[in-house]
């Protein structure tokens, strides 16, 4: 299909407003914005109490192709995305081989293109198999088809401080981002969740909010001290925000994001033992959740990334101890910041646009992302119906894992339809 | 009493009275020559052990031996577990084979509790990781009231490594439960953060607690403690948080002094406070299976009517 037209769609504006337009798409890109505007040869698609928003792009996904194939694959993670109304998600470089490479980098990158569902643009490893030790060649990969601007050991925490140093200084060749998952490693050694009454009652070792917070602080530190681009992954505690307010008060070139799970979630949940509730960086207290929803509103935190981690069954059904990290998050993160932020009043669909599309796109230097609808600009474009309730069932979930914390949990708000450059990924709330 | 008994916090005040009241009943049992009752004739109780723990395991055992149960040991060595078995494999296999009761003893804490979602009949917590240990504190509880004749406000000092300390965790829990007041005593490194929020005083200094205690409970410092940097030596340890026999002599005249074993002699108590009169050591072995008998009983058998002595006579 060639050419769209989007009828009645409300297009939300700064000021609060959401004007009801129609929007042409044709060959990919946005060819005219008005109102009463006729189908000529288009499909037309009726968007009559539904809100327009550029296509998501997520900074902070797993696909975990190559390796992991039984727990997701690029195929099946991008149809999840689409699903959840992103255009681009940020493949984390945790794979098996790890993405530390121009060749893997590209391997899935191409795997992403084939897929047709989302844009992949995978994350580089900061170093040599996320070891902490060497530098990865982050030229090469940046270079690469992929060109790759985004560089994290997500998982593991570049904690050493010398070398961190030197990966911030590197990536200024390329405007590339450090993307850090905060996390010192000493405080934290068999973590199990957030320390604090919590874990003290149920006998799991604390993961505590300053092993976060003094990584944040001191990579802040050395942003400023080389000039470069510093990205927080997944912030988690008040003591984060607190420290992001004071290095962006100082105008260093500091950016972070937070997940859906830690704007709803707390440690409370992990009473039951079950582990799809342990995530790294843990579900902190009600206090974190608030000033992480008050950072986001005020745009402290600059974006809501997933972190979706999907892991295999077996993987989730064990004891706490032995069971793995992490939660799915790409077909619920909108519901969930919908539930969190914009039902609470925190935050306009203006605001959601910003912080799930184009702060995202600015972070990872997309250049043809986290475009609002005008004339000219590539049609990315996520329709969401915001008046309607859907109950989360795992089985039904595009992902190959079942790992959400929501099942059973009626969320606000849903993706009907997903345009990547013009073409229709999702339509109907199904992929197209 | 709920189904499964996995926190000292699943007891209210009448279940933990119920328990020890049961256990002073079934404990008479072993005065005698045959020491059987045939209460759980044909019921099945496996004790899955994840962990080594041959007294908890040999107390569970006896008790339900004594309650004519037939008992599985499950133990983690030389079973299917060291092939790499999932728990909740385990878990569906036990329950395929009809057992009535699941003791478990496990490193993972809430491991009963993940059991528990996967078994109908009973999941005892024989101790799981450094969560909680409920039995023990019902023996511990139960050899407090056998000797000083109250639990009601007990003035009850915990000392040592609360941090990673399942004892002091279902302790706490049961106690308060119980009327009694309790008191930790550790250095700052083996508290946990959040320690606020239990039902307890905490302190760092042994002297100034020890004459306000009727009874004292001094928990075993695993070794693999000492290499973490919790604190700079054994001996010092010893010298701040040991109990020996000077430290005894500030405690009041007919105070008792508890641990849960295994002991470290000369390390967190000294050879002649274990073997002093005050010593509950011996009693709470005891004492233990006589519990383990009530918690056993009461889960497969007696919720519902409360036990009363004919049963133990038509046993007899």
């Amino acid at each position: 299909m060639s050419s769209w037209l989007l009828q009645g769609v409300a297009l939300p504006a700064a000021d609060g407003a959401a004007p009801l337009v129609d929007i042409r798409i044709v060959d990919g890109v946005v060819a005219e914005l008005g109102t009463s505007l006729g189908p000529g040869d288009a499909a037309v698609f009726d968007g009559a109490g539904l809100i327009a928003l550029p296509g998501l792009v997520d900074l902070h996904t797993h696909l975990r192709e190559p390796g992991r194939e039984d727990a997701e694959t690029v195929e099946t993670g991008t149809r999840a995305a689409a699903l959840g109304g992103f255009t681009a998600v940020h493949a984390m470089a945790n794979t098996d081989p790890v993405a530390d490479t121009a060749g893997v980098v590209e391997q899935v990158w191409r795997l992403g293109r084939d897929a047709g569902h989302c844009d992949v643009h995978p994350v580089g490893a900061v170093t040599l198999g996320l070891n902490g030790v060497a530098l990865a060649e982050l030229g090469a990969m940046a270079d690469s088809a992929a060109r790759v601007r985004v560089f994290s050991d997500d998982g593991r925490c570049v904690s050493d401080a010398g070398l961190m140093r030197r990966a911030l200084d590197y990536v200024k060749a390329f405007d590339g981002v450090i993307a850090q998952h905060a996390q010192e490693p000493t405080l934290t050694e068999g973590a199990q969740m957030h320390e604090g009454i919590v874990s003290a009652r149920l006998g799991l070792q604390g993961w505590p909010a300053a092993a976060e917070e003094s990584i944040i602080a001191r990579d802040c530190l050395l942003a400023a001290h080389t000039g470069s681009r510093l990205h927080v992954c997944h912030v988690s505690t008040a003591g984060s925000v607190e420290l992001l307010r004071w290095a962006k008060s100082k105008g260093w070139r500091v950016t972070a994001e937070v997940t859906p799970h830690h704007l709803v979630l707390t440690d409370e949940l992990a009473e039951s033992y079950d582990p799809l509730y342990k995530v790294n960086p843990p579900l902190r207290t009600s206090a974190d959740v608030e000033a992480l929803r008050d950072g986001l509103a005020d745009g402290t935190i600059d974006a809501v990334a997933t972190d979706h981690a999907p892991h295999a069954l077996e993987d989730k059904e064990s004891e706490w101890g032995c069971a793995a990290f992490g939660m799915l998050g790409l077909e619920t993160a909108l519901s969930i910041v919908v539930e969190a932020m914009v039902e609470t009043g925190r935050m306009s669909w203006y605001d959601v646009a910003d912080r799930m599309s184009v702060r995202p796109a600015a972070i990872g230097r997309l250049v043809d992302q986290g475009l609002r609808p005008a004339v000219g600009v590539p049609a990315n474009i996520t329709m969401v119906d915001p008046g309607v309730h859907w109950t989360v069932d795992p089985g039904q979930l595009a992902s190959r894992s079942r790992n959400t914390p929501y099942a059973g949990r009626t969320l606000p708000a849903r993706v009907v339809a997903t345009f990547l450059r013009g073409r229709a990924t999702v339509l109907d709330g199904k992929l197209a | 009493m709920k189904r499964h008994l996995l926190s000292a916090a699943d007891l209210t005040r009448d279940d933990a009275l119920l328990v020890l009241d049961t256990a002073a009943e079934l404990g008479r049992v072993a005065d005698r020559t045959i020491k059987k009752l045939p209460t759980l004739r044909g019921r099945t109780v496996v004790n899955l052990f994840y962990e080594d723990s041959t007294r908890t395991r040999l107390s569970f055992e006896v008790a339900a031996k004594r309650l004519s149960a037939d008992v599985v040991t499950f133990s983690a060595k030389g079973s299917s577990v060291s092939k790499g078995e999932s728990l909740k494999d385990t878990a569906l296999t036990l329950e395929a084979m009809g057992a009535d009761a699941v003791v478990c003893r496990h490193h993972a804490s809430g491991a009963p509790h993940r059991l528990a979602n996967w078994i109908q009949g009973s999941v005892v917590n024989a101790g799981d990781g450094t969560h909680e240990h409920p039995t023990q504190a019902l023996l511990d509880a139960y050899t407090m009231r056998q000797r000083m004749g109250r639990l009601e406000g007990l003035r009850v000092t915990i000392i040592g490594d609360i941090l990673h300390s399942r004892v002091a965790r279902s302790n706490v829990l049961l106690l308060n439960t119980l009327g009694a007041d309790v008191t930790l005593v550790a250095p700052p490194t083996l508290l946990p953060v959040g320690i606020e929020a239990w039902p307890a005083q905490t302190s760092y200094d042994t002297d100034s607690v020890l004459p306000k205690s009727d009874v004292v409970m001094m928990l075993r410092v695993q070794r693999e403690r000492m290499g973490a940097a919790f604190f700079p030596s054994a001996r010092e340890y010893s010298r701040r948080y040991g109990l020996d026999a000077d430290r005894m002599a500030m405690l009041p005249d007919d105070a008792i002094v508890m641990h849960p074993g295994p002991m470290n002699r000369g390390m967190e108590i000294a050879a002649e406070v274990a073997d002093s009169v005050r010593s509950t050591i011996v009693d709470q072995v005891a004492n233990g299976v006589s519990v383990r008998m009530a918690v056993l009983y009461l889960l497969l058998g007696g919720s519902e009517a409360a036990f009363g002595t004919h049963e133990v006579e038509a046993g007899a």
